[in-house]
């Protein structure tokens, strides 16, 4: 399909200033200090499909999650929705039912002093979708249904539901305004294991029931690799590497891709030891120069100090790397 | 198994919460036991009792909170019923603490060497030099590099993997025999949660000190763990060798539980998923509390409570393996 793809990012950058006060910089000399979260990153992602975002905390991924709904203004680079600037797009409520967000912690996102079905009706109400309280009603109920809650269960307050129940309610609540595109911030890692199986066996049914399109943001790559279609790994605020999801699993590219892989625990115990990957995440405010894994990476060299890799394709991935490029990675 | 008795022995372990509507049973009769130089992994999903039953170990129920029956044995001796200044003496020279979070463990008021050496000279008569002297011992050994300059840092100083080896290494200053780790590592992310398993087995290799690890990462378990207790409800489900149950699980909740696991290696279209929750503590299904949800309960399940029962290489608290009874189902 040659479609407009229903959400693109071209070199978008988000940068926060960290400085200190103006006063205190002109007693201590100092500059701005820029925390560049995001650094240009592009990538889109196709109707109907899900794109996941992996990586470290620090790395920007929930960033480039708020810069995907429009809760930050891009610094620099564009953020087009559906083919459209997307704070132009953002502008005409239409287009804003057309994109929702779940978040990561279901305690917090919730007001406990509403009722789950005030909570779930809120959208509608905002958007004026429904004329009545009746067919609002009735809604809330078809929802309810939806997500695997009972209909009883809209008198209720959050507090009365567990954590997994507690996500449903911020599924369904999403689902109402009829959204196409939804961005997923960490939907799951707040949740035990056998509820998250629940969940996410709901989100690939109601993705496959009503065609919906996701952008998928996670730590965890076994989840990842259960719910993508194509992975971008990315490292302080850049895409590391971008592959389809299978690609990516059968054939890691990026060294950093490569440890982030081998630093999982093994559960089939095959005896296989866990390499850990050397040092932490540097800070974003004083990156490393060139390429910002080089003082972690076994295949470091002198271009990988000074040079920024461009993510450049390699095979059916893009991937940013010098080593790779110059063949150097014994893979 | 061995003629030599286990460093500590919990049994029949009961924690009761007396609440406004009732008692609520957070530890029901759980019993297992640890050896020197043995790692007990403890799983289940939030809510199941484990960290209530590590709180337990070191004497720091949060009140109301109670032991309302059983008993708790380092090396021999009860531990359970000591006074409060009793304990203290034990915790931190005996039992070594490790929590999930390593911000709120250390005192952002002091210097991680102050701390060490605070733990140190509490515990043991050494001059503040020595103290301070093996504080930079510990935290080399922890993996902190430049540890001789780092000692003078505070907490906020460091990054959150740096923290929480400073945490680690403050629980084995004082050379415990039993270290309760409790989420060690959950706040962490996996590059740096590898070496910080790394670093905690081969200590307890090393020293030969018992730990109990209470985690809902059953990939941290398998990988670190030598028996797994499995808790749901407050009870023990099943416990055995670690490789028995995550691979040929007896009890159907661990089996549900193994079998929702994202599996790395291929891409299911459906996991697997255990429907429902696990109750509330205020409305414990009798029998077995795992028998609403369970897809082989039969008739005597919502009756009777089993108790721990061999089922192959590992006990499972279960009827199917009631000999004279399975026939039933």
């Amino acid at each position: 399909m040659a479609d407009t793809p229903m959400l693109e990012l071209r070199d978008a950058a988000r940068y926060f200033d960290v400085s200190r006060p103006a006063l205190q910089r002109l007693m201590a000399n100092e500059g701005k200090r820029i925390l560049r979260a995001v650094d240009g990153i592009s990538f889109a992602v196709p109707k109907g499909t899900t794109l996941s975002l992996v990586g470290e905390s620090g790395c920007g991924k929930s960033t480039v999650a708020r810069l995907a709904v429009g809760l930050y203004r891009p610094s620099g680079g564009r953020v087009m929705f559906d083919g459209r600037d997307l704070a132009e797009a953002r502008a005409a409520s239409e287009q804003r039912r057309r994109m929702q967000m779940i978040f990561q912690d279901p305690y917090a996102s919730l007001n406990p002093r509403w009722r789950v079905r005030d909570i779930i009706a809120e959208p509608i109400r905002a958007f004026g979708l429904l004329p009545n309280r009746a067919a609002q009603e009735a809604r809330v109920v078809e929802l309810l249904t939806q997500v695997g809650l009972s209909p009883l269960d809209g008198n209720k307050f959050p507090h009365e539901f567990s954590g997994g129940q507690r996500q449903r309610i911020s599924i369904a609540r999403a689902l109402s305004s009829n959204p196409e595109f939804l961005v997923c911030d960490e939907p799951t890692s707040a949740l035990d294991v056998s509820v998250q199986a629940q969940i996410l066996n709901l989100m690939k049914e109601l993705q496959s029931r009503m065609g919906l399109t996701y952008l998928f943001i996670s730590h965890n790559l076994a989840v990842v690799r259960q719910v993508s279609d194509r992975i971008g790994v990315m490292y302080l605020g850049r895409i590391a590497e971008f592959a389809p999801a299978e690609s990516l699993f059968r054939r890691p590219r990026h060294p950093y891709t490569r440890a982030l892989m081998e630093a999982i625990p093994d559960l089939d115990m095959t005896g296989r030891t866990r390499i850990p990957v050397g040092g932490e995440v540097p800070s974003p405010i004083t990156p490393p120069s060139g390429c910002a894994f080089h003082p972690r990476c076994p295949l470091a060299g002198p271009r990988c100090k000074a040079e920024h890799p461009e993510l450049k394709p390699a095979g059916d991935a893009m991937v940013a790397c010098h080593a790779i490029e110059e063949g150097r990675d014994a893979a | 198994m061995s003629a030599q008795s286990p460093l500590l022995e919990v049994r029949h372990l009961r924690v009761e919460f007396p609440t406004r509507r009732g008692t609520l049973l957070a530890l029901d009769d759980v019993s297992f036991t640890i050896s020197a130089g043995e790692v007990l992994g403890v799983v289940g999903e939030s809510g199941a009792g484990k960290t209530m039953t590590g709180a337990a170990i070191i004497g720091l129920l949060e009140p109301p909170g109670r032991i309302a029956a059983g008993e708790i044995c380092l090396d021999g001796k009860r531990i359970d019923n000591l006074r409060y200044e009793d304990m203290r003496r034990i915790r931190g020279k005996h039992i070594g603490a490790i929590f999930q979070d390593p911000l709120t463990t250390l005192n952002p008021l002091y210097t991680v060497g102050q701390q060490l050496a605070e733990t140190m000279t509490t515990h043991s008569p050494i001059t503040p030099a020595e103290a301070r002297k093996r504080a930079i011992g510990w935290l080399d050994l922890v993996g902190i590099p430049a540890a001789a300059q780092r000692i003078d840092s505070y907490p906020h100083e460091f990054s959150g993997g740096m923290r929480q080896r400073v945490v680690i290494a403050l629980a084995l200053c004082a050379e415990p025999r039993l270290i309760v780790a409790d989420e060690p590592t959950t706040a962490l992310d996996v590059s740096i949660q590898a070496q910080i398993i790394t670093l905690l087995k081969s200590l307890a290799r090393e020293k030969g000190t018992a730990m109990m690890l209470v985690t809902h990462d059953m990939g941290v378990i398998a990988e670190t763990a030598d028996r797994v207790a499995v808790m749901y409800a407050g009870r023990i489900a099943e416990i055995g060798p670690v490789r028995n149950v995550v691979k040929q699980a007896s009890h159907p909740y661990t089996v549900g539980l193994m079998g929702s696991i994202p599996p790395l290696d291929r891409r299911v279209e459906r996991l697997a998923q255990i429907d429902g929750a696990m109750p509330r503590l205020s409305a414990i299904p009798k029998g077995c509390a795992y028998n609403p949800r369970c897809p082989k309960a039969f008739a005597r399940c919502s009756q009777d409570r089993p108790e721990l029962l061999p089922a192959g290489a590992t006990q499972a608290a279960c009827w199917l393996y009631a000999g004279e009874v399975a026939g039933n189902g």
